[in-house]
């Protein structure tokens, strides 16, 4: 698979520690949601430094959007978040992987459950289904650290205003009262409340931390979704 | 599941160095304890100078993958069978 370059033509800061870099990368071959790109930066010394990206944008999106939350000691996102300007060049490679993905065409109920930055791939989704006026009931339940921390805060409540959309917040670690929504993990209790019935069949996406990725699937698997209807993103225990 | 493991997703750009297909949704069958699973739920380890992909049941090595400059070695002998998917022909 060939290495592109990437042009940065806009950042968007999207929380503390979250950027969204919009990219211009000519000859991009297009992408399904859910897919992901592998991101190559090169030092002056020729020191080379790879990770892995979910796309954040719908497929057929002018640019390549990449939301990246930065890991203090990492190699590649402290730079992705912080350093990066616009203009600056990178390479990228992808889109990869055919099995973590969405492509809206049958009407089949879908469960998006994300924890922390695994909401990008599934945003991506909700994002496509938006845009082919998908009748797939779509539910989205997200669980992020603290309001602070919620990635495509202005977003969610547009995309949830769409038919056939709903997303629910869960936060783990807010202590303002002002907070009015869910509080804590996505748990058994929370998938069967706000998820679907196993009789639906429904097509359940789960992506985030490892133990994040570990505990969901395996609540609704214990709930009676079949193994092979949960398909899995992890990110590794750091995120990085 | 190894806290240091990933999906086999993860693995899919230097897989699709050598594969010309998108071998991440081509079913293996472990020739250990004969699970049959999408190499993308295979669990992958990338800290190694190569990569790893192990059965998900059972542990086995499934799949390694080495690289260098302009070559590749890859190590398949933890698998019995390889179903990939084509398109229509025609």
């Amino acid at each position: 698979m060939r290495w592109l370059v990437a042009t940065i033509a806009e950042t968007f800061v999207e929380t503390a520690r979250t950027t969204t870099l919009r990219l211009d990368v000519p000859s991009w071959p297009g992408h399904r949601a859910g897919q992901h790109v592998d991101v190559r930066l090169t030092a002056e010394d020729g020191y080379q430094a790879q990770r892995s990206y979910s796309i954040a944008s719908r497929p057929g999106a002018d640019r390549l959007e990449l939301t990246v939350v930065r890991i203090d000691d990492g190699e590649v996102s402290p730079y992705l978040t912080t350093d990066a300007e616009v203009g600056d060049q990178f390479e990228v490679r992808g889109p990869i992987g055919g099995w973590f993905v969405w492509d809206g065409d049958d009407g089949t109920p879908v469960l998006l459950v994300g924890g922390g930055s695994g909401v990008v791939p599934l945003v991506a989704m909700m994002r496509h289904h938006a845009r082919v006026d998908s009748v797939a009931p779509m539910r989205l339940l997200y669980s992020a650290r603290s309001a602070d921390d919620v990635i495509f805060r202005d977003e969610l409540p547009t995309l949830a205003a769409g038919a056939h959309r709903e997303v629910t917040l869960t936060l783990t670690r807010e202590t303002s009262p002002a907070w009015s929504g869910r509080r804590g993990h996505v748990n058994a209790e929370l998938l069967a409340e706000l998820g679907w019935p196993p009789s639906v069949r429904a097509h359940c996406f789960v992506c985030g931390p490892t133990p994040f990725v570990e505990a969901v699937s395996g609540a609704l698997v214990d709930l009676g979704h079949e193994a092979a209807r949960v398909k899995t993103e992890r990110f590794g225990p750091t995120g990085e | 599941m190894n806290p240091a493991s990933l999906d086999g997703n993860a693995a899919a750009g230097d897989l699709a160095d050598v594969f010309a297909f998108d071998v991440t949704t081509a079913i293996v069958t472990c020739a250990t304890c004969h699970h049959t699973q999408a190499v993308a739920t295979l669990h992958a380890y990338l800290q190694a100078p190569g990569t790893v992909l192990r059965c998900s049941s059972c542990d086995a090595v499934q799949i390694r993958l080495v690289r260098a400059a302009q070559r590749a070695w890859l190590d398949l002998r933890g698998i019995n069978m390889l179903e990939v998917q084509l398109p229509p022909e025609g």
